[in-house]
């Protein structure tokens, strides 16, 4: 891939700034670092006073950092945002086709486009969704969908998070603190708002009941406070007006999902859940789960609650699956994919498999099921032992393994100890499918905060940006 | 208990929770005009009852930043922020036998923190932070009252004061903004424009609350009942009414005697208890709140008669 990395701000024609963040530019050219200093000061406090934080996996029992979060915006055109839109679009149609059809006739595989053992052999598939006719047929009805940029006009999808993606609340509340502390800067803009979202979540969980006839009652299900997303669960679930549920205060009687309240048990009807499928109901998955709802799948079946995201759905996220999603575009839709996917070898192929051995120093490998930025290499920054080490993982286990070329992401100016730098970002909008499919202008954006880093996941010392989408009128950014 | 006395606690009240409306008001129209740059700055300013002073000034942008300096620390405008705490603060250090030490200090903190903010540079002033400490400080005040006054006339009357103010408060911002935006008084939910109505409920830190109670989409009639009257909401017209007409009939209790006022606090509270939000629209939203607005300006003048508070 190209070595040259496409700034956001300064790679415009002549290396003049791009026309979205003129506002940017100008804000950054009058405003005296002091003020920078400030404001950067203030944002801390203001999460942590808002208890906006989460425990990093492995931290100290009970310790609570804030994410990073930087200040100057990443700004998106309009018509950049009309084309991501529509690819994104596109994106969950054709996802929510395939999980249907994954779990109903497989007819992609008799028509010999997805082999099916890449399916049913796939250590997320839930035999136990087989066949299960679900609302609206939607499956994956909250999808974060990854994105990166590396030049002007050349956006890739690096992933699909169809099983419970979180990163949401930091989309709101980045708003929230960017509308707080740099008014000035805010105004000169047109920015599209994102406040709606918890709205359009909710009439979206509301849309996929199964009951008809009667006001669904939504609850969100979280594994509890010890979870490193509990702030967004309770923060969505007060947006929302719903309640915040463990297992333990649902029940499940003749195959109706309660919960239990003061007054006695009311019925629940959909299931907003941010526990992973196997420890949903210990009667049918993990035995050992105290964190599910013993029959719940039986009620699920029985077609009395519906379950978001649906149970599953991992057969469409990993890593090996989404080199098919371009195919599901095709197959499904009868349409040409809009966003495009990075070119991705497959270690499980003998061609491929070579290929990777042979150049792992110049590429990316991940595992299928990796998550968080862990297990994958780095291949350009990684040291000869790292990548002797890694050699022998993948020589184990190669269909564990994809690879990719490694991609110059676009970059954005970050504050950072020394001053204004370029960083690499990335992009998750949230996609909501129900009756019909939404998404809020504008998404997380991570950014790497380590000079000349590609890896944007807060686990690894990653910030985030709020993500402005320009209104139509002013795309120019004044 | 003397007449004095009551009428400093009874304009501690007002005073206090005008500051505490203004702020919240303030910050849900700055939220407002950043996402939409709209006409919100005309329309707090018709919350005020200033258009007209309002449309004679510049650009839009700066008639915002003015109007927020108007409602926060012009000395010239009685009701701004700042002078609001400073005539609290007055009526409280005048009753300082009358109130616990708790009250009085932390409405003192607030006053001191807020003329030590402004003697700085005005340039540099922080109007965010320093409307966001009047909110918390607010409470923290009331919250004292709550745990340590005695129950007694005095806090009667500084109940009265804040509920009533309240009350108007609630009233007149549901007014004017409705209006705004349905200047036709249809209460249909078409075409909504989901930001604006928010903001409305906001104005009364009331958004959450909206989705708690009605666990669905925002509907211009559902946002007018909610803020007159559901009585479990603490800043409806409702419940404000209600408690105005508890403390008037303790203070009865007390007497040994009841007047105009009495009669008019009852029969505000039970309209209000009895109202339905279809009949309302029926009737007029406008003309409900227009009359309903008046008879709590006229209870108003009404106490003031009644216990010599004048």
């Amino acid at each position: 891939m190209a070595a040259k990395v496409f700034d956001e701000m300064n790679s415009g024609s002549d290396g003049s700034i791009r026309e979205p963040y003129r506002g940017v530019a100008d804000w950054l050219a009058r405003t005296s670092p002091e003020r920078v200093a400030a404001t950067r000061n203030e944002v801390d406090l203001f999460y942590r006073r808002h208890g906006i934080t989460f425990g990093a996996y492995g931290a100290a029992e009970g310790a609570e950092t804030t994410i990073p979060f930087d200040i100057i915006p990443r700004v998106i055109a309009w018509d950049e945002w009309q084309y991501l839109h529509k690819g994104l679009s596109q994106r969950a149609r054709a996802l929510n086709a395939f999980l249907s059809d994954a779990y109903g006739q497989r007819d992609i595989c008799r028509a010999g486009v997805i082999p099916e053992e890449q399916i049913l052999m796939n250590g997320e598939f839930v035999a136990m969704a087989q066949g299960l006719q679900l609302p609206g047929g939607v499956h994956a009805h909250i999808a974060g969908i990854d994105l990166v940029r590396v030049g002007e006009k050349d956006f890739f999808v690096l992933e699909d998070n169809v099983r419970t993606p979180s990163g949401v609340s930091y989309v709101l509340e980045n708003r929230e603190v960017m509308m707080r502390l740099a008014p000035e800067l805010f105004a000169a803009m047109s920015v599209l708002p994102v406040a709606d979202y918890s709205e359009e979540l909710l009439a979206t969980l509301r849309s996929v009941s199964f009951s008809d006839g009667h006001e669904p009652n939504v609850v969100l299900l979280t594994p509890g406070h010890h979870n490193s997303a509990y702030f967004e669960h309770a923060f969505l679930a007060d947006e929302m007006g719903i309640e915040l549920v463990k297992g333990s205060d649902l029940f499940v009687d003749e195959s109706r999902v309660y919960m239990r309240t003061p007054r006695g048990p009311q019925r629940v009807d959909v299931i907003y859940r941010r526990v992973d499928d196997a420890f949903l109901d210990p009667l049918a998955m993990r035995p050992d789960s105290f964190l599910g709802v013993a029959g719940l799948l039986g009620a699920l079946r029985a077609g009395r609650v519906n379950i978001v995201n649906a149970l599953g759905n991992g057969v469409a996220d990993d890593k090996s699956t989404y080199t098919y999603v371009p195919e599901m575009v095709r197959f499904y839709l009868g349409e040409e994919p809009i966003l495009q996917n990075v070119p991705t070898w497959r270690c499980d192929r003998a061609d491929d498999y070579k290929y990777v051995l042979e150049h792992l120093s110049e590429i990316v490998v991940k595992e299928i099921h990796g998550s968080g930025g862990k297990g994958m290499l780095v291949g350009p920054t990684s040291s000869k032992a790292e990548i002797e080490e890694f050699t022998a993982l993948l020589k184990a286990r190669p269909d564990n393994y994809i690879a990719q070329p490694t991609l110059a992401l676009s970059t954005c100016p970050t504050f950072v100890n020394q001053g204004v730098a370029p960083r690499h970002v990335d992009l998750r909008p949230f996609v909501l499918s129900g009756k019909k499919i939404t998404i809020v202008p504008g998404g997380l954006t991570r950014v790497a905060l380590k000079e000349g880093s590609l890896v944007v996941n807060s686990s690894q010392g990653g910030g985030t940006k709020d993500t402005w989408v320009l209104a139509p009128d002013e795309a120019d950014g004044r | 208990m003397l007449s004095s006395t009551a009428k400093n606690l009874y304009w501690m009240g007002r005073y206090l929770q005008r500051a505490k409306s203004t702020a919240r008001l303030i910050e849900a129209t700055q939220r407002m005009a950043l996402q939409s740059r709209g006409e919100e700055a005309a329309g707090v300013a018709a919350i005020f009852g200033m258009e007209d002073e309002f449309r004679q000034s510049q650009a839009q942008g700066q008639r915002l930043a003015s109007l927020i300096d108007f409602l926060v620390l012009d000395e010239n405008n009685p009701s701004s922020i700042v002078n609001s705490i400073a005539a609290a603060r007055r009526n409280a250090r005048e009753e300082r036998n009358n109130i616990t030490v708790d009250v009085w200090e932390s409405l003192n903190a607030l006053w001191l923190e807020l003329s030590a903010r402004l003697r700085g540079k005005r340039a540099n002033l922080d109007r965010g932070a320093l409307i966001e400490s009047v909110k918390k400080q607010a409470v923290m005040i009331f919250g004292a009252a709550q745990v340590t006054l005695l129950r007694d006339e005095a806090n009667n009357f500084l109940q009265l004061g804040a509920f009533l103010e309240r009350a108007d408060n609630t009233g007149r911002i549901l007014d004017v903004k409705f209006h705004l935006l349905r200047p036709d008084g249809n209460p249909s939910a078409e075409g909504l424009d989901y930001f604006a109505w928010s903001e409305l409920l906001a104005c009364i830190g009331a958004v959450r609350t909206y989705r708690r109670i009605y666990r669905s989409s925002l509907n211009p009639m559902k946002v007018a009942e909610l803020m007159m009257l559901r009585r479990d909401v603490p800043r409806s017209v409702h419940h404000c009414l209600w408690m105005v007409d508890l403390n008037m009939r303790e203070l009865a209790d007390a007497y040994g005697t009841r007047g105009e006022a009495d009669r008019l606090a009852g029969e505000l509270h039970a309209r209000l208890r009895y109202a339905r939000i279809d009949r309302v629209f029926e009737i007029g939203l406008a003309t409900f709140l227009g009359q309903l607005r008046g008879d709590i300006s006229t209870l108003s003048e009404e106490i003031g008669r009644q216990f010599l508070l004048d």
